[in-house]
């Protein structure tokens, strides 16, 4: 297969060019997006391409949302930019109460084929109200799925399977990681949802990331090397389904893991998928499941303390360190 | 409420002061010393500076993302204001808020907000409590053309009606949200019209008058200290940089930007202030070199303030742990 290096801004674009022109029910759907195609340049050429299929709303996260579940009711496929992930909150009956639910409160009589796209993450200084991860609030509301990419082939394949999904997908994209560039195939293709990726095998320990946290997981894992600790980075890409079977076909492998991502760690996904790995793999352990996240307080601004509270490959490399001892 | 000159003075002052910062914060963003990202308010000093000349230190204020000229306007300390952009420990927030997240309790400024409208309910909230203490405060909001057209702001302004809250809601209409212009994004063309809806007195102002603005926010002041209920208060204005540092504007056009330089507020009233003969220019660069002044004093205080140290992110969280 053909590749060319783009980057995850560029990955997204294309493929919402591919699509949109495959099928005239997608439309996008957000805050201030005509006139710079997006706050990131994600949608760079679409307003000149599909012009009145993006369509800039005023400030109105509740009635944006509200949009999306409306017109996914009825014969579109829209996707929904909610700007930056933080005001998801402003928009959260809309997703959790109605687009959610909606589909099992009639009994199964509607689908709802919408992609609520959001760009998160913290390291930009931009403060508390600016740089939250907030997957797992959405991980634990049945009826929606949640995928969150790391890499530019990632992002294509994925948020096309998030576009034809007929259910609600959150999409989060991490701020930092619009710019990273990585090969990307020439061919059209579609990555499921619900497929974790191994990343680098390794016969040692299994680092479980997703977004932002796998370049961690790859920093961190050259390092141990060094040490010879021959790590296995799965990037589990999509959080909601979940692919516990190439988890623990490489917990069954290692036998220890350690799970890393952004958000604060109370309360993260890696308390939910440290459940489940006990749960369903207990026998398999040879050290306890070890968690990094961030420390759990909002995002300060200063950078010496945003740097503090975000998780680090120092970090990583303590618990796989621990992890492995033995 | 008095015009005299020494007010008129004061005010002008007041107008350069945000001015002068603003510009400098701008400089020493370009310059890569404060960190993340800033909105400047620059020719929009003739409704901040209207708004707050009627306000007493006891009064609240909430703003927004673009609420440097609130601040100051309200009384803030300019050397916690700059050590709090450059992230600074000794800033008005310790470096954990930055440039969107001042606030100054003691002073009645309840908080800049990273989310628009976000402090619209609590401006009615504040109107609440002041009901219940039954003192003669007001609260004030202020909020974007763009941010009008979230819910809260409807929630907050049918419950201040409701109540009669002592509460200005304060639309500062600088003509676009980020890339989005007012006219498209609201239906009416006017903001102050809604208000309306909600059987409170709405006026449209000229918002780079600030004498216009001055005079609307005394009534408005007036009848919320009477008792009397909120306002709601249209100033149009106009952004002459770009909605934050580094926007590339692709959404308008450098002729319209010169259109409203011409109508800059500070220079309108300065010219007013020469007519009146209560400014020569030579007393109007004795108050730019003393504003000045102040700020360097401001800067070289935030300059060599220490950051926090990485661990202080972990305190503040909670009153009691
Ligand atoms: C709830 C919410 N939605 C979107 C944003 C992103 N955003 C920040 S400022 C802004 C434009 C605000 O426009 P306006 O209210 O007119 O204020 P101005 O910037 O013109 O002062 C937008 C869309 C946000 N911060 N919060
Ligand atoms: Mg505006």
């Amino acid at each position: 297969m053909s590749e060319r290096i783009l980057t995850c801004s560029a990955a997204l674009a294309e493929a919402l060019h591919e699509e949109m022109r495959r099928d005239e029910s997608i439309f996008i759907l957000g805050e201030d997006l005509v006139a710079h195609g997006g706050v990131f340049g994600q949608f760079k050429g679409i307003p000149e391409a599909f012009p009145g299929r993006i369509i800039d709303s005023p400030i109105s996260e509740t009635g944006i949302a509200g949009c999306g579940v409306g017109a996914a009711m009825t014969g579109m496929r829209p996707f929904i930019d909610f700007h930056f992930s933080d005001f998801l909150t402003c928009g959260m009956d809309e997703l959790c109460n109605q687009a959610a639910k909606i589909r099992y409160m009639s009994g199964g009589q509607v689908k709802l084929p919408m992609v609520v796209w959001c760009p998160d993450g913290a390291g930009l200084r931009a403060a508390a109200q600016h740089s939250q991860s907030l997957e797992a609030w959405f991980v634990h509301t049945p009826g929606l799925k949640v995928v969150v990419p790391s890499e530019p082939a990632d992002v294509k394949g994925l948020i096309k399977a998030a576009i034809w999904d007929d259910n609600p997908v959150m999409f989060f994209q991490h701020k930092k990681l619009f710019a990273k560039e990585g090969p990307v195939p020439e061919e059209e293709y579609v990555i499921e949802l619900g497929r974790a990726a191994v990343k680098k095998e390794g016969r040692d320990v299994s680092l479980l990331c997703y977004g932002a946290a796998y370049y961690l997981c790859l920093e961190a894992a050259s390092t141990l090397r060094e040490d010879a600790i021959d790590a296995e980075i799965v990037d589990l890409r999509t959080l909601k389904p979940l692919d516990m079977d190439t988890v623990a076909r490489s917990i069954r492998k290692t036998h220890r893991a350690v799970i890393v991502h952004e958000a604060c760690l109370t309360g993260g996904f890696g308390a939910e998928l440290a459940a489940r790995i006990q749960d369903e793999l207990f026998d398999e352990l040879d050290a306890p499941v070890k968690r990094v996240g961030a420390k759990d307080v909002p995002i300060p601004f200063s950078p010496s303390m945003e740097d503090f509270v975000l998780p680090s490959v120092a970090d990583v490399l303590e618990a796989a360190r621990a992890v492995t001892y033995r | 409420m008095s015009s005299d000159k020494q007010t008129l003075l004061e005010i002008y002052r007041t107008m350069v002061t945000v001015r002068r910062f603003e510009t400098m914060a701008g400089e020493y963003f370009a310059a890569g010393q404060i960190p993340g990202f800033i909105h400047l308010s620059i020719g929009q000093e003739g409704s901040s500076v209207g708004v707050c000349s009627c306000l007493r230190k006891d009064d609240y204020v909430v703003t927004t993302h673009r609420g440097h000229g609130h601040m100051i306007a309200k009384g803030a300390d300019l050397k916690r204001m700059t050590a709090e952009l450059f992230g600074k420990k000794t800033g008005y927030c310790k470096g954990k808020g930055g440039s969107m997240h001042i606030a100054d309790f003691s002073i009645g400024i309840l908080g800049a907000n990273g989310v628009v409208a976000g402090g619209l309910p609590i401006i009615t909230g504040a109107g609440l409590s002041i009901k219940l203490r039954k003192t003669d405060q007001v609260a004030v909001a202020f909020f974007g053309d763009g941010a009008a057209n979230r819910g809260p702001v409807h929630e907050a302004m049918n419950m201040a009606a409701i109540w009669k809250l002592p509460v200005l809601f304060v639309c500062e209409n600088n003509q676009y949200a980020s890339t989005t212009p007012m006219h498209y994004a609201c239906s009416a063309g006017d903001l102050y019209t809604r208000a309306a809806a909600y059987d409170m007195p709405g006026e449209k102002i000229n918002g780079n008058d600030v004498l216009a603005v001055r005079e609307a926010t005394a009534s408005a002041v007036a009848r919320a200290r009477a008792g009397e209920g909120p306002t709601f208060l249209e100033n149009v204005t106009y952004r002459l940089k770009g909605h934050y540092e580094g926007d590339p504007q692709k959404y308008r056009t450098t002729e319209e930007i010169e259109i409203w330089r011409q109508k800059d507020p500070i220079e309108h009233f300065g010219r007013m202030l020469a007519q009146k003969k209560y400014l020569t220019k030579k007393h109007a660069a004795q108050i730019r070199e003393a504003v000045q002044a102040e700020l360097s004093e401001a800067l070289a205080f935030a300059q060599n303030s220490p950051f926090p140290e990485p661990g202080d992110a972990m305190a503040d969280l909670y009153s009691n742990p």
